[in-house]
């Protein structure tokens, strides 16, 4: 490497004030629509000149430094991209403006199994791979066992790899790309293809790279990996950032974007949700921060059209992302579900909750109206953030082999 | 930009991934095959079978050993044509690395010469032993004119190589192109029929020098002078039929000579190199977006 660290006072821990290895200013890439881009002779005497109009701009005046041992996540909606400034920062693709300056060996992980030939074993695919990221042979040689080791290809390892599913093709490509010792880790969204258990080891991986110090930028869509690994996140949005800053910022800005945090309605042909809100019981603005124990009122317009046949029932429910079922319900008293009759109109319902419930977490609020268990309207709320709290405690009790219990320390001597 | 390293370090690494990718090219090509690179010496023993049957037998040609002379110009030729076509598609074949993985480009035409020098090589084997079962003694002073030759063609495949991928990428019409022009270009060189026939003809001294500037003229005579090395015409049959008994087969009988026709294609393959490598340089960081 020619470049070399900025000074000695530099502390790995203060990534803000590591050396840049990534520099990249005014970036702007386009590309020419497909069908309009001369390939053959005839077509390019043809027409010599391509119109403006088929232009497409995937990055636009994009900037982005990224300091020695900053772990920096790239995100946004598809196709505002991510991958193209993954391969322009990776120097596989020119900008058409703006320069971009890297220093330090670049391990990049753009696609599954790029760089694989179908026909070459997995031992020979990883001599050929490290070659392409310029790695010497002996020091090939020398990291071959580890590299096995951490992709669990076993003997597999010598079967042509157009054999391999798409998750060994992933092993292998990542094990090899964490192992050559690169400065900067670049990695698009691959490692969703692996297994859990892999994918916890290679989030494992990513977190020694972080102790020592060196450089990732990953693209991903999981907020929860963005929020755990990062030191700061990016999100774009049609060529251009739109944020650059702390992981969960980017994240609420990246709902906001998706329209994922923002209410969802199902409307029944009884009757539709207008509105509904979470607000400041005492403002009676909207509430975007929740914290344990903070009170909130939830208000919701519900327009009837046809007279419902029995009672409404109204419930109100937290739930968590990805489980079906509710972790909690909103009722006056345990058990029991308000009803009220609702003739054909508008209606205006609120909740009065006395206290969020000491369950930090990411979650989205629910609203059904049910008339005979069967939903006549529903709204959703994502993106709820539950803060503060504090760590519960289970009774439990640890015990040596011996049978003996053991007892707790003076809590000065915990520290 | 990327990894900044000494340059030495930079061109081993790159000679390294050049090796691998001959590697992978050579493995793919024997996969399955039972007699492996055997496939590879089946071609310059047809050439020497048939070849010596239709001219030795058919044509009843004055030149002595017709196969043996064939094959003395027709190997370089081999690596030339090979080195190239392989070369013009060797970014197209390869559009999935480019497209995802950031490395030096030119490793892939330079690997695709590779490959065709490995081929050759191995059908050389078949022309030395060839020299030796008909008791040609192969070890002459001549011999050394294959270094300047091997260097001459090697600076015409790299350089037309590496512009001939580097247009294909954009204007796909090249590879067939290359494919016709390299067609012609064979006829255009003393392969098939002695250099001398051209300079009878002619009987011009600038024409006859001028025809050396077809990079592959000087090192083809000078491979035939090194291997072949038959200068004058035998006594035997045909030629005392065409009355050419002792008259020059190949062009001269000075070694001098030969020098001077690598001198000339050098100059065009100096020409071929530098404009090569001026195209692929210019092109190369826009392949991954035009593939």
């Amino acid at each position: 490497m020619t470049t070399t660290q900025g000074s000695g006072a530099v502390s790995p821990t203060a990534p803000m004030e590591g050396e840049i290895l990534i520099d990249a200013r005014g970036v702007s890439k386009r590309f020419a629509s497909y069908h309009r881009r001369a390939t053959s002779l005839k077509e390019r005497m043809v027409r010599r000149e391509q119109s403006e109009g088929d232009v497409f701009w995937a990055l636009r005046d994009v900037d982005l430094q990224v300091r020695r041992g900053e772990t920096v996540g790239l995100t946004g909606p598809n196709g505002s991209g991510k991958s193209t400034l993954l391969k322009v920062l990776s120097g596989i693709l020119r900008p058409n403006d703006g320069t971009v300056e890297v220093r330090g060996r670049v391990a990049s992980l753009l696609e599954l199994g790029a760089g694989f030939d179908g026909e070459l074993t997995g031992r020979e695919n990883v001599y050929l791979n490290s070659a392409l990221l310029g790695v010497p042979r002996e020091e090939t040689d020398r990291l071959f066992e580890a590299i096995v080791d951490f992709s669990e290809l076993g003997p597999f390892i010598d079967y042509p790899v157009k054999h391999y599913s798409s998750g060994m093709y992933v092993r292998l490509g990542f094990a090899v790309a964490v192992h050559v010792d690169p400065d900067i880790l670049i990695v698009d969204e691959v490692l969703a293809v692996g297994d859990a258990a892999f994918q916890r080891k290679c989030l494992a991986r990513i977190e020694d790279f972080q102790r020592q110090g060196k450089t990732i930028l990953f693209v991903s869509h999981a907020a929860g990996q963005i929020e755990s690994l990062c030191t700061r996140a990016v999100l774009l949005d049609h060529g251009r950032v739109l944020f650059d800053g702390p992981p969960r910022q980017t994240i609420k800005r990246l709902n906001k974007l998706l329209g994922v945090d923002g209410v969802a309605t199902i409307d029944g042909e009884l009757a539709r949700i207008i509105d509904f809100a979470v607000v400041d019981p005492s403002t009676g603005a909207p509430l975007e921060e929740f914290v344990v124990g903070a009170r909130a009122t939830v208000s919701c317009q519900v327009e009837v059209l046809r007279q419902p046949s029995a009672k409404a029932k109204f419930s109100l429910h937290v739930n968590a992302p990805g489980q079906p079922d509710a972790v909690a319900h909103v009722t006056p008293r345990f058990h029991t579900v308000p009803a009220a009759e609702l003739p054909v109109g508008t209606h205006a319902l609120s909740w009065q909750i006395e206290e969020w419930p000491d369950m930090p977490g990411d979650f989205s609020l629910g609203l059904g109206i049910f008339v005979d268990d069967t939903l006549m309207a529903a709204a959703r709320i994502d993106g709820l953030r539950i803060s503060g709290g504090s760590v519960r405690c289970i009774p439990g009790e640890v015990r040596l082999d011996d049978g003996e219990a053991v007892r707790e320390t003076a809590p000065e001597n915990l520290t | 930009m990327g990894v900044t390293r000494p340059s030495g370090t930079q061109s081993r690494l790159r000679t390294e991934l050049i090796g691998q990718l001959i590697r992978k090219d050579l493995k793919v090509k024997y996969q399955g095959s039972t007699l492996g690179f055997l496939w590879s010496l089946a071609n310059p023993l047809l050439i020497l079978v048939v070849y010596t049957f239709v001219f030795a037998v058919v044509f009843k040609s004055a030149v002595p050993y017709f196969g043996l002379f064939l094959m003395s110009g027709m190997l370089i030729w081999n690596f030339f044509t090979m080195g190239v076509s392989g070369a013009t598609t060797s970014i197209l074949a390869n559009a999935g690395l480019v497209k995802k993985v950031p490395f030096a480009h030119e490793s892939l035409p330079l690997a695709s010469i590779g490959f065709a020098g490995v081929q050759v090589a191995l059908q050389y084997i078949v022309l030395v032993v060839a020299l030796f079962v008909v008791g040609m003694p192969p070890l002459r002073p001549e011999l050394l004119l294959i270094i300047p030759a091997l260097i001459v063609v090697l600076a015409a495949t790299i350089g037309l190589g590496l512009f001939t991928a580097a247009s294909t990428v954009r204007l796909r019409d090249t590879q067939h192109l290359v494919e016709v022009a390299l067609f012609a270009w064979m006829w255009m060189t003393p392969i098939i029929y002695p250099a001398t026939l051209v300079h009878t003809q002619v009987n011009n001294h600038v024409i006859e020098w001028l025809y050396y500037l077809n990079p592959m003229a000087g090192p083809v005579i000078a491979m035939q002078r090194a291997l072949y090395g038959v200068v004058r015409y035998p006594d035997n049959q045909a030629a005392r039929d065409s009355g050419q008994v002792g008259q020059l087969l190949l062009p001269s009988a000075d070694n001098l000579y030969y020098v001077q026709a690598l001198g000339m294609s050098a100059i065009t393959a100096a020409i071929f190199l530098a404009a090569g490598i001026w195209l692929f340089r210019r092109r190369s960081a826009d392949f991954a977006e035009e593939l």
